[in-house]
C-alpha cells in the first residue's frame, strides 16, 4: 500500500512538470499532502502515539490545507497571471523528470542496504532534483515557493524512510518546514507582492558589482 | 548557565523589540554584552565541561567565542553609530535592528558550542532568520531582492543539510547507533557506512557553504553583505562565516578518521581553488567596495579550506586564518560606513581621495587592506604561508602555483581600487558638504587590526594550546 502511495507521489511530479496553470500546481501540492498523511499513517507504526498525531497535523493542515490556501490567496491577492511561464517546452520538462526519475532508480539499484526501503529513496530523491529543475526553469518567483515546497515534500518522504529508529529526525523535519515556509512565505505575502508587482525573476537583478 | 543565558537574550531580543525609548535600548544593549562577556568568561572557566547535554565548551568553541565577544563590543559601538547618523531610522527599526543583532549573536554563539550536529543545524537556522531582519533593513527595493535571494538560497542550503543529517543517520545505523552528537560519531567512525556517509558529506558540505561563502552557495552572502547595515555586514562576514566554517569541521573531523578522508580532502580542494578563482574573475570587475570585502572573504574561505585539505602544518593554519580574518575583515566593514558618510555612495567610480577628508580612516583602510591581502606584518601572512607550506609538503606544486597566481591577480585587482579610494580625486565630487568625522571612530578597527597582527606573529601560549586541542582529533 505504501509503494502505490510513494509511486503515486511520483506521478504527481510527471503531472507538475506538464501543468500550465498555477492552480493546478496548487492543487497538486494539496495532494502531496493528503498523499504523505497516509504514507506516515502506514509506515510509522512504532513511534509514540503523540508524536504521530503532530507528524499527521502537520501533513494534513499545514502541507495540504494550510500552505495550497496560503498560495491561491496569494495568487488572487497579486493579479499573478495564470500560467506557470516555463522557460522550456512541457515535453522537455516531461523529458528532464523522466530522466531524473530514472536516474534516481538507477543510482538507488547500485546500493545494498537492509536499513532502507528503495522505493523511499527513489521518490525522495527525485523530488528532491525535480523541485530543484522547477527552481531553475520557471519564470515567476511564486513558482520559486512552489518548486521549494516540492523539495521539503521530498525530504520529508526521506525523513520517514528513518522515521520508525529515529523519530526525532521527522520531528527536526517538520520544524524545517515550518519554520522555512513560514519565512519565505511571510516575506512574499507582505513585500514582494507589493514591491515588484509583475512578479518576474528577471526583475531581481538589480543587485551588480558595479 | 548556558540555559540562563539563552533565555536572558531571548528576553533582552525581545525587550529591544518592543521598547520604543532610546535610554533603554541603550541600557538593553549594554546589558547584553555584559551578558555575553559574562558568558565568554564562564565558558572560559568550566573549559571542557558540558552543558544540557548538546552544549560543550570545547576549546574550536572556546576561540571562537572569544573572537565572537571581542567582535560584539565594536559592531554594537558603531551600531549606535551608524543609527544615530540614519535620518531615517525610527524607534521601530532601530529596536527591530538591535534585536536581530542579538538574536544573530545569541545563535550563533550556540551553534559555536553544540556538540551534536542537528543542534547546529537548528541554531544555522535561526542565524538566516536574524540575518534576514538585518538585511531587510533598508525597506527598499534592493534591500528586499537581497533578503529574498538570500532567504531562499539560506533556506535550499539547511534543508541540504537536513538531507546530509538523514543520510548520516542511515550511515550511522550501520554501526548500531542513533546518537549523533559529534563524540558518538567519531567513536563510531569505523563503523559508519561510506556510501552514505559520501552523500551526508557531500550534502551537508554543499549546504554549509552558504554560511560559509564558499562555491556553489556564495552569491547569498554577498547580497546580504552588500544590503545589510555596514556593522551587521561585518558580523555576517566574520562571525557567521566562522559558523559555516564549525559546522563543516566539526563533521570534516569525524569524515577524517574514516577511509574517507582522502576523499573528502579531494571534495574540499576542488571547492576551495574553484572558490579563489570565483572570487578572482569577481575582484577584477567590481566596483562596489562592500561587495568587494565580500568576494575578499571568499577568497580567504577558499585558502582556509586548502589549508584543510592539505592537511599537516594546514589545520593549525585554517584555524589561525579564519580567527585573524574575523578580525581585520570586520574592522574594514566598520571603516566602511565612515567612508559611505564622506562619499554616500558605494562605488568606487565616485569615491577618492579619502586621506583627505579622513586621515585616521584612511589609515585604517590602508592597512587593512595590507593585512586583508597578507602581506607582512599582517598576522595573516602567517597563516598563508603555513597554508602554502601545507600545500607544498602535500605535494600540490600545481595547485599551489594556480593558487599564488590567482592570489597576485586578487591583489592587484584589490590594490587597484583601494589606492583609488585613497589618493586619487573622485571625479565632479562636491567636498562642500563632507562632514567632519571624529578620529575616534576608528579607534576600535585599529585595536582589531593591531589585535590580528599580535595574534599571527607572536601568539600566546594558550592561543596556540586552543588551536592545537582543536585539531588534535585530525589524524596527521
Amino acid at each position: 500500500m505504501i509503494n502505490v502511495l510513494l509511486i503515486t507521489f511520483l506521478i504527481t511530479l510527471f503531472y507538475m512538470a506538464i501543468a500550465n496553470r498555477l492552480l493546478t500546481y496548487i492543487n497538486v501540492l494539496a495532494l502531496q499532502g493528503v498523499l504523505l498523511f497516509f504514507v506516515v499513517f502506514l509506515q510509522l507504526n512504532e513511534i509514540s502515539t503523540l508524536n504521530l498525531v503532530l507528524i499527521l497535523l502537520e501533513t494534513i493542515v499545514f502541507k495540504s490545507i494550510a500552505v495550497p490556501v496560503f498560495l491561491a490567496y496569494v495568487l488572487k491577492r497579486n493579479k499573478i497571471t495564470r500560467e506557470a511561464e516555463p522557460f522550456l517546452p512541457n515535453f522537455v520538462s516531461l523529458i528532464i523528470t523522466t530522466v531524473i526519475v530514472v536516474t534516481t532508480i538507477l543510482l538507488a539499484n547500485i546500493i545494498k542496504d537492509t536499513h532502507l526501503d528503495k522505493i523511499f529513496f527513489v521518490v525522495a530523491l527525485s523530488t528532491l532534483f525535480t523541485g530543484l529543475y522547477f527552481i531553475a526553469t520557471r519564470r515567476k518567483i511564486i513558482t520559486h515557493v512552489m518548486g521549494y515546497m516540492v523539495i521539503e515534500n521530498g525530504v520529508f518522504v526521506l525523513s520517514l524512510a528513518v522515521g520508525n529508529e529515529m523519530p526525532m529526525l521527522v520531528n527536526l523535519g517538520i520544524m524545517l518546514d515550518i519554520f522555512a515556509s513560514v519565512l519565505i512565505l511571510g516575506i512574499f505575502l507582505n513585500k514582494i507582492g507589493d514591491v515588484f508587482k509583475d512578479i518576474d525573476v528577471n526583475q531581481l537583478s538589480n543587485l551588480k558589482d558595479y | 548557565m548556558t540555559l540562563i543565558y539563552l533565555i536572558l537574550a531571548f528576553l533582552i531580543a525581545i525587550s529591544l523589540f518592543v521598547n520604543k525609548n532610546k535610554a533603554i535600548n541603550v541600557s538593553l544593549v549594554c546589558l547584553f554584552v555584559i551578558l555575553q562577556w559574562a558568558y565568554t568568561i564562564y565558558a572560559c572557566f568550566n573549559f571542557r565541561n558540558i552543558e544540557l547535554d548538546y552544549f560543550t565548551f570545547d576549546s574550536l568553541g572556546i576561540l571562537l567565542l572569544i573572537t565572537l565577544s571581542v567582535i560584539s563590543i565594536p559592531a554594537m559601538i558603531h551600531s549606535f553609530i551608524y543609527i544615530r547618523n540614519n535620518n531615517e531610522e525610527t524607534p521601530q527599526s532601530r529596536g527591530i535592528y538591535f534585536a536581530a543583532i542579538v538574536g544573530l549573536i545569541t545563535a550563533i554563539s550556540a551553534g559555536y558550542l553544540s556538540n551534536h550536529i542537528a543542534v547546529t543545524w537548528i541554531f544555522t537556522e535561526l542565524t538566516t532568520l536574524c540575518a534576514s531582519a538585518l538585511i531587510y533593513h533598508h525597506r527598499n527595493k534592493l534591500a528586499l531582492e537581497g533578503t529574498w535571494k538570500y532567504i531562499f538560497i539560506c533556506a535550499i542550503s539547511i534543508t541540504f543539510i537536513f538531507i546530509g543529517i538523514l543520510f548520516l543517520s542511515l550511515s550511522l545505523q550501520h554501526a548500531g547507533s542513533d546518537d549523533l552528537s559529534f563524540k558518538n560519531l567519531l567513536s563510531n567512525a569505523g563503523n559508519l557506512n561510506p556510501f552514505w556517509l559520501q552523500l551526508a558529506f557531500l550534502f551537508i558540505f554543499t549546504g554549509f557553504t552558504a554560511k560559509l561563502g564558499l562555491v556553489p552557495m556564495f552569491t547569498a552572502g554577498i547580497d546580504a553583505k552588500d544590503n545589510a547595515p555596514g556593522p551587521a555586514a561585518a558580523l555576517l562576514t566574520s562571525i557567521l562565516t566562522n559558523l559555516g566554517f564549525v559546522g563543516v569541521f566539526r563533521f570534516y573531523i569525524v569524515v577524517a578518521n574514516t577511509p574517507l578522508h582522502h576523499w573528502a580532502n579531494l571534495v574540499i580542494g576542488i571547492t576551495a581553488v574553484l572558490s579563489v578563482f570565483v572570487s578572482t574573475v569577481y575582484m577584477i570587475k567590481v566596483k562596489n567596495i562592500k561587495r568587494m570585502f565580500g568576494y575578499s572573504g571568499i577568497e580567504h574561505m577558499g585558502l582556509v579550506m586548502l589549508g584543510l585539505a592539505a592537511g599537516g602544518v594546514g589545520y593549525y593554519a585554517a584555524i589561525l586564518h579564519i580567527v585573524l580574518h574575523a578580525l581585520v575583515k570586520s574592522s574594514l566593514f566598520f571603516q566602511y560606513n565612515q567612508l559611505y558618510r564622506v562619499f554616500q555612495t558605494k562605488s568606487i567610480y565616485h569615491i577618492g581621495n579619502y586621506f583627505k577628508y579622513n586621515a585616521t580612516g584612511a589609515m585604517v583602510l590602508l592597512f587593512g587592506f595590507i593585512f586583508a591581502t597578507a602581506m607582512p606584518p599582517s598576522g595573516l601572512f602567517v597563516s598563508e604561508f603555513l597554508i602554502f607550506k601545507s600545500l607544498f609538503e602535500a605535494n600540490q606544486i600545481i595547485v599551489l602555483i594556480i593558487i599564488l597566481l590567482l592570489l597576485t591577480m586578487i591583489i592587484w585587482a584589490f590594490g587597484k581600487n583601494m589606492f583609488k579610494i585613497l589618493f586619487i580625486p573622485a571625479i565632479g565630487f562636491n567636498d562642500k558638504t563632507v562632514p567632519k568625522i571624529s578620529s575616534w571612530e576608528s579607534v576600535t578597527q585599529i585595536i582589531l587590526l593591531v589585535a590580528s597582527v599580535y595574534f599571527g606573529l607572536n601568539p600566546p601560549k594558550e592561543f596556540v594550546q586552543l588551536i592545537n586541542e582543536s585539531i588534535m582529533l585530525l589524524p596527521i
